[in-house]
């Protein structure tokens, strides 16, 4: 299990270092093949290369499918913050609600959190075992979290 | 035109977050004032890139990224605690 | 180049460098840490995807696009980190947020 792990791992490096250099003689790409061999060992080393560090367990396609649904949701809450920020009232109404999340693994509840902080208006300021605390700018932004799809999506993307 | 346009506008809003960094009024206000202008230099990096017709920049503009996370989490760190040694507990190295 | 794909590049820098704007604006205008917060996040997400997507189309198919899709990815993932760690940080420095909660 270990070992898919450590080759996924020096896969996306050495892409991440094909795609950096753009420069490919025989020289610079051993010496990239190199480095990608260093890292590997070392993370190998401190022990960071496992199902958290390195999740290739989630679906691929649901990752871009859950992308795309926030990017949609970042549009929105953009434009709705933009214009409070821009309204001469400034009609704003700052609360604090608790949010239930049910995803069974922690790396989900990160995702989860993140993705609060991600969207303007809401941004998470503890997360702990049964839920998030979750500053939110308006009610009405609180309120459509408190519905819950982010939860829902991020729970089903983050089950295998 | 527009590129050069677009550049100006970010160059803007750099200056207005150093106004909030330095207005404050807690610590917390600053650093979040410089990590935005950090955020906004990247934007600005790639713009001018752009505008001078060199692609290279973005090489420098990724690198800035990762270190201006760096900086905020570390300048966040040393307020809290007052060093930036390993966490002396466990507690504490989860904290951050 | 495409006359299509650099008048929408165009419009994506504008619109962009107008989303930069408002959150460096909202950061002055917001009245307390806690709302800034919200306000440099219209900056850190929608600023920089509209700016990089400009750049993008105006790009084309390149390892420059490569390049620009990481460095949003990487502003993406950080700005969200950061932000996360500062609420957090400020909680436990004791600064209270202000709320409106009628409880």
């Amino acid at each position: 299990m270990k070992m898919n792990h450590e080759i996924s791992l020096g896969l996306s490096l050495l892409t991440l270092w094909l795609l950096l250099s753009g420069l490919y003689t025989a020289l610079l790409v051993s010496l990239g093949l190199a480095s990608v061999v260093l890292v590997v060992y070392l993370a190998n080393r401190m022990d960071v290369v496992d199902r958290e560090g390195h999740p290739f367990h989630l679906k691929l396609m649901s990752i871009f499918g859950y992308w795309a649904w926030l990017l949609k949701e970042i549009v929105l809450a953009n434009l709705d913050v933009s214009r409070r920020i821009l309204h001469p009232d400034l009609p704003i109404s700052p609360s604090i609600v608790r949010i239930q999340c049910t995803q069974p693994d922690d790396l989900g509840k990160v995702i989860y959190a993140n993705s609060i902080t991600l969207t303007p208006g809401t941004v998470s300021l503890e997360v702990d075992e049964r839920g998030i605390e979750v500053h939110a700018l308006s009610k009405e932004a609180a309120e459509t979290l408190k519905k819950g799809e982010m939860d829902r999506r991020v729970t089903e993307m983050s089950t295998l | 035109m527009i590129i050069t346009a677009t550049t100006i506008a970010i160059v803007i809003a750099m200056a207005i977050a150093l106004v909030r960094a330095y207005l404050g009024p807690t610590t917390y206000d600053r650093i979040l004032a410089v990590n935005l202008f950090g955020t906004i230099t990247v934007l600005f990096i790639s713009m001018f890139g752009f505008m001078t017709g060199r692609p290279d920049f973005l090489d420098i503009a990724l690198v800035y990224a990762l270190i201006n996370f760096i900086a905020t989490i570390a300048v966040l760190k040393f307020f809290e605690y007052g060093d930036l040694s390993p966490g002396r507990t466990p507690e504490q190295e989860r904290d951050i | 180049m495409n006359i299509l794909a650099e008048l929408l590049a165009y419009a994506c820098l504008v619109s962009g460098a107008f989303f930069v704007i408002v959150g460096a604006i909202g950061v002055i205008r917001m009245p307390e840490f806690y709302t800034r917060l919200h306000a440099a996040s219209v900056t850190e997400t929608l600023g920089s995807i509209l700016v990089i997507a400009g750049l993008v189309l105006l790009a084309g198919f390149s390892l420059v696009s490569v390049k620009l899709l990481m460095v949003l990815l990487f502003i993406l993932f950080t700005s969200c980190t950061a932000v996360h760690a500062l609420a957090k940080a400020a909680i436990h420095g004791g600064l209270m947020p202000e709320t409106d909660d009628d409880d």
